[in-house]
């Protein structure tokens, strides 16, 4: 590009911080440090794909997130998703289960349901996957402050069910570093939380080798107001983190990285978040090669749901969100994701209604049977633009990489909430452009409406029902189960979490008495405490 | 004159906290002194903080649903408190259907998604003091 040319217009820079330019070249491309990282989709370092055939083979599994009220009711909006074409389950439970809070705990009153299927027991998950084959559909858990106890629930339901755990296949999201960050669904203090991700690697590596027992979110943290390259950059710190936990207990690399899937945002500027994508792959395979000594492609993979996209949706006129999630959803599709799940357009309002989660799983539907987008991998490869900006994001992702390794690590950083306060500066930032002008977005700071209306969206309604079936429902379980077995059972799970033991046989064995997530939750909270959140600006 | 003191709480089990830390920077940025409670707080812990705390401007954010449940304990603590006189805001997830009740519970700013900072921060300026 003409400097001079150039020189001329307001410069433009993406949200990681990156110039774009008006025009690209084979210059700009050989600057940027040339093409020697794009290679083959399938081969390393996979910058183009995992798989050499990608969606020609196989389209992205297509994975709405749901889950309100009781099991049984959940049950039903999953046969609805399924008989409309879902091909995987993202489980969402209400807030006390994600805590580890039982229905009947005084803290959890007005909120059993809420946001999300309330589990209690193992009784809970059997109704809630009844007549559902797991072989068939893949199923994944968005749990992390309860993760071990929901892991082992449904490793138990699973196993009771006749299905072969070495064969099982799922995911739980399982990250609880990114919890403190944002989302904050914590227990344990840091230390405690990362040592029982560990426990589930390892437990999954020997028990269910095809489970993957940890989803690492880059999305949260987006979310909670990281630029794109901040986003994958912790995300590929947590991972290691997780990793160095687990292999300090002398696994080796190969025996579990396999198994680690990755979970990140979509909304934003197109091109930056495809970049994004391309850029983590062939870095995150160049990490596991290089440092951690992986020999099997699967362990260099970057495995990814890329969906949601909510931080990008508006309250104000809220129908736009449709056309912002078919935008979204072609960004995921362009970047090779193996996952799709979006936001739905009334999610600044409330929980997805039926009809509000058929038309984002139609958007999806919409590019792969009409859109031609599963018919070639990787298809923007070779576009001096896109393979200049993959290059460019990968350098500032490996950056930001050094940068937090050199102010003490990710774990250090969250521990004293310096990663929190530093991402919700941004966040004020980015909020303060918006009502400004200075961040453009349609129908909030461009082109409102004079008037609003009044209702544009339907409501799903929590129904005060439920929690009250949920509640007698645990109290039914509680006298029927064996009082002896689950004292004993609990005591176990207490004893190991003392010794420093990996806890997940205790808590398997425990789960399968009928022992309540808030039971389970208890006797680890008597052992480990409970964390205490930094408040720092 | 001493700045005006706010106490913005996450009440309920809700891990959305963006917002939150959003506008404690908006209302620090205006000069007034804010203490920022964290995540799950319960209705007897915000009724205790204000009180201890001295605040004049006792501000809930709610993005999961439980608002009104949550108000609804909240009142009559606030009220055996001596609270009365203290503004009352809440802002978030609160539909349009719900805002009614919660003026009625005695929340007098609500602030809605898609509110600006500065009208909250104006808000607070005109009416913090002035019961």
């Amino acid at each position: 590009m003409n400097e001079r040319a150039k020189s001329e217009l307001k410069p433009v820079v993406n949200e990681s911080g990156i110039e774009v330019n008006p025009l690209y070249t084979e210059e700009d491309l050989a600057r940027s440090g040339g093409t020697t990282q794009i290679g083959l989709p399938g081969e390393y370092p996979f910058t183009r794909g995992i798989h050499r055939l990608m969606y020609r083979k196989q389209p992205w599994t297509m994975r709405q997130y749901a889950g309100f009220g009781n099991p049984a009711e959940t049950n039903q909006r999953f046969k609805y998703l399924i008989a409309n074409g879902q091909t995987g389950l993202n489980v969402a439970f209400d807030l006390p289960t994600q805590i580890g809070l039982d229905s009947d705990d005084a803290l959890a009153e007005g909120e059993i349901g809420r946001v999300g299927m309330s589990i209690d027991t193992l009784r809970d998950f059997e109704v809630a996957f009844d007549g559902i084959d797991l072989n068939k559909i893949t199923v994944s858990l968005t749990i992390n402050g309860a993760a071990a106890i929901l892991i082992a629930m449904y490793l138990a339901m699973a196993e009771k069910r006749g299905y072969d755990l070495k064969q099982l296949r799922g995911t739980a999201q399982n990250d609880i570093l990114k919890e403190f960050i944002g989302r904050g669904t914590w227990v344990f203090p840091v230390e405690p939380s990362i040592k029982l991700v560990g426990d589930t690697i390892e437990y999954c590596a020997e028990h269910a080798p095809r489970y993957s027992p940890v989803s690492v979110c880059g999305y949260h943290i987006r979310e909670s107001g990281a630029t794109p390259a901040q986003e994958m950059a912790y995300a590929f710190c947590i991972a290691k983190a997780y990793a160095e936990e687990v292999l300090k207990r002398g696994l080796s690399i190969d025996e579990f990285a396999g198994r680690l899937s990755y979970n990140f945002n979509i909304f934003g500027n197109i091109f930056e978040q495809v970049c994004k994508f391309r850029a983590g792959r062939g870095l995150w395979a160049k990490i596991m090669k290089e440092e951690y000594g992986a020999q099997k492609p699967g362990s260099m993979w970057l495995r990814m749901i890329a969906g949601g996209g909510g931080g990008g949706l508006t309250f104000e006129q809220p129908e736009l969100n449709i056309v912002r999630g078919a935008y979204y959803a072609l960004i995921s599709a362009l970047s090779g994701a193996q996952t799709m799940a979006l936001c739905s357009y009334d999610e600044a309002y409330t929980i997805p209604t039926e009809y509000s989660a058929r038309i984002s799983l139609r958007t999806m539907q919409i590019l792969i049977e009409e859109m031609g987008l599963t018919e070639t991998a990787d298809p923007l490869a070779g576009s001096y633009y896109v393979e200049t900006m993959t290059n460019q994001m990968r350098d500032k992702i490996a950056a930001i990489m050094a940068e937090t390794d050199a102010e003490g690590g990710i774990v250090k950083l969250v521990a004293e909430g310096i990663i929190q306060a530093r991402v919700s500066a941004q966040a004020y930032r980015m909020q303060r452009d918006i009502e400004s002008g200075e961040f453009p977005k349609v129908g909030v700071n461009r082109y409102r409406n004079e008037q609003e209306e009044e209702h544009p969206v339907e409501f799903h309604p929590y129904q005060e029902e439920d929690a009250r079936k949920q509640i007698a429902s645990l109290a039914r379980i509680r006298t029927e189960r064996d009082q002896a077995a689950v004292t004993q059972a609990l005591a176990r799970v207490r004893r190991d979490a003392g010794t420093g033991a990996n806890v997940m046989p205790a808590i398997v064995e425990a789960v399968k008495t009928y022992a309540s997530v808030g039971e389970i939750t208890q006797e680890l909270v008597k052992v480990y405490g409970r964390y205490k959140e930094p408040i720092r600006f | 004159m001493k700045p005006i003191k706010v106490l913005l709480a996450k009440p309920g089990l809700d891990g959305h906290d963006q917002g939150a830390k959003i506008v404690v920077r908006a209302l620090m940025d205006a000069g007034f002194e804010v203490i920022y409670t964290g995540l799950r707080q319960t209705p007897e812990a915000v009724a205790r903080m204000s009180l201890e705390e001295d605040v004049d401007v006792i501000a809930l954010s709610s993005m999961a649903g439980s608002h009104l449940h949550f108000c609804t304990r909240l009142k009559p603590l606030l009220e055996a408190d001596g609270l009365t006189d203290k503004l009352w805001l809440i802002g978030g997830n609160l539909p349009q259907q719900d805002h009614a009740a919660l003026r009625e519970l005695g929340f007098k700013g609500i602030f809605p998604t898609g509110s600006k900072l500065d009208a909250i921060v104006d808000y607070i300026r005109i009416n913090a003091r002035m019961a």
